[in-house]
């Protein structure tokens, strides 16, 4: 990886960009196979051209878009974020992309909408790991709407500045850094404005062990293990996991009086 | 001697870079797989040998379950080092996630095994006892099967794969138990001399 030739913006963290060829070779995309390294190796079999992404629900404007034409109503930029897995894991990555909140704002929400859900493609052919019931396929996920709009929202078209590798979530996925990695869903086709919180695939999968916010946060335990520290790939030693992904002071305002440990 | 292969592909492979970005936790998955593997073959053997007749399963049964407890005691140091050592997250652990605890206690199990695999220590406890007390391999290879199951984020095929397994040659060494024949109880055999 090379780091953007650009002063490091007010949400970039100035870590070391974890390599490319791990960034694109350690994937959990169950669509693709549960072995991180069937994304790679199969990532071909996704078409990501032509791609549209469908916009509905509490909108005032719901459309079918393609996927050129979206990412042509916004200048992309750099964003160099942390991504913490719920499997106790991270790396660096230098997404490009645009802001969540302004595909939103020109959506026009209407009143009604709380709620962002995003659903993934489904086509068993282009991702052959869905003809494994391993999840209830397609994926989906969702943020309250106040998330959604925060400027760390962020939609990636690429990575390393280049086009965002099938591995990776083309042609379009969400990153959501103070989540764990799962909710960040990859290759999405449509986008939804609710107005009731929509329902998220590993919640659904084992409601105990993956809530619905999935804030990374280090005194909240997985059942099953820990997540008091976690290995940034290419490390050998663990760190310490950080409230937020290290994002809290950003985000922690957003769950003013919630109890995150019910609500994790 | 071939058991040890597997150890020292793992060796070529973490000194070639080949285990991935994440070499730690793929050697922690490869031991562990190698260790319940050659943990199921070694209580393969007796059924295998109740089924054939052949004789040649049991000569390498010590072997496999040796090579067995040495990629435990492997994964479990593979485990420490992923923790830097630090003993108390480790009792931690073994204390609060079930799926460590099942693991852990299942090394335990083969601890006096290993330690009573020479043919003086069977003499020493007597034929009887020493079947006795490996009979807790039974109980070490569910709980190692228990530790995978609850190990995996979602993929649930392959622990039940080896579950499977396992219950099938249970079932085998239920099924083709040798019939007691009255006169011939447990402690009725001449003491030796």
């Amino acid at each position: 990886f090379t780091r953007p030739a650009r002063p490091l913006g007010p949400y970039d963290t100035s870590e070391a960009i974890t390599p490319y060829a791990q960034a694109t070779s350690y994937n959990n995309f169950y669509e693709f196979g549960t072995d991180k390294s069937d994304p790679a190796r199969m990532a071909a079999s996704l078409k990501t051209r032509p791609w549209t992404v469908r916009i509905d629900g509490e909108v005032r404007k719901p459309m079918t878009v393609d996927i050129d034409t979206l990412q042509g109503w916004f200048p992309l930029e750099d964003r160099v974020y942390r991504m913490r897995c719920v499997e106790g894991w991270s790396m660096v990555m230098p997404w490009l992309g645009f802001p969540l909140a302004a595909l939103i704002r020109r959506m026009e929400p209407t009143s009604k909408a709380k709620y962002v859900q995003f659903t993934a493609l489904l086509d068993p052919k282009q991702f052959p790991g869905q003809r494994q019931p391993v999840l209830k396929w397609p994926y989906v996920e969702g943020l309250r709407l106040d998330e959604a709009l925060h400027p760390l929202a962020f939609m990636a078209v690429g990575l390393d500045g280049r086009v965002l590798p099938g591995q990776n979530g083309a042609p379009l996925r969400l990153a959501v850094p103070w989540k764990y990695g799962f909710k960040s869903i990859k290759s999405v086709v449509r986008i939804t404005l609710t107005e009731k919180q929509p329902q998220t695939t590993w919640a659904l999968a084992a409601p105990q062990e993956y809530g619905f916010y999935a804030n990374v946060n280090p005194a909240v335990p997985h059942p099953r293990w820990s997540q008091a520290t976690e290995r940034r790939i290419g490390e050998l030693g663990r760190r310490k996991t950080l409230p937020f992904n290290g994002y809290a002071e950003q985000v922690a305002g957003l769950y003013r009086g919630m109890d995150l440990r019910r609500s994790f | 001697m071939g058991g040890l292969i597997p150890a020292a592909v793992l060796i070529a492979d973490a000194l070639s870079g080949q285990l991935g970005a994440n070499p730690i936790q793929r050697a922690t998955l490869q031991t562990g797989l190698l260790t319940l593997a050659l943990l199921v073959l070694s209580l393969a053997c007796t059924p295998l040998r109740l089924l054939t007749g052949w004789t040649w399963p049991a000569r390498i049964r010590k072997a496999l379950g040796l090579l067995a407890f040495g990629y435990g005691v492997l994964h479990f140091l593979i485990y420490l080092l992923d923790h830097s050592f630090d003993l108390t997250l480790m009792t931690e652990d073994v204390l609060k996630r079930p799926f460590i605890t099942a693991g852990f206690t299942a090394l335990l199990l083969l601890v006096p095994l290993a330690l009573t695999s020479t043919p003086r220590a069977v003499k020493r406890l007597g034929f009887q006892r020493w079947t006795r007390l490996h009979q807790l391999a039974y109980v070490a290879v569910s709980l190692g099967a228990l530790h995978y199951y609850w190990g995996v984020k979602k993929d649930h095929t392959p622990p039940l794969i080896y579950a499977a397994v396992i219950a099938t040659l249970f079932l085998i060494r239920f099924l083709k138990r040798r019939p007691t024949r009255p006169g011939r109880q447990v402690g009725s055999r001449p003491a030796k001399p």
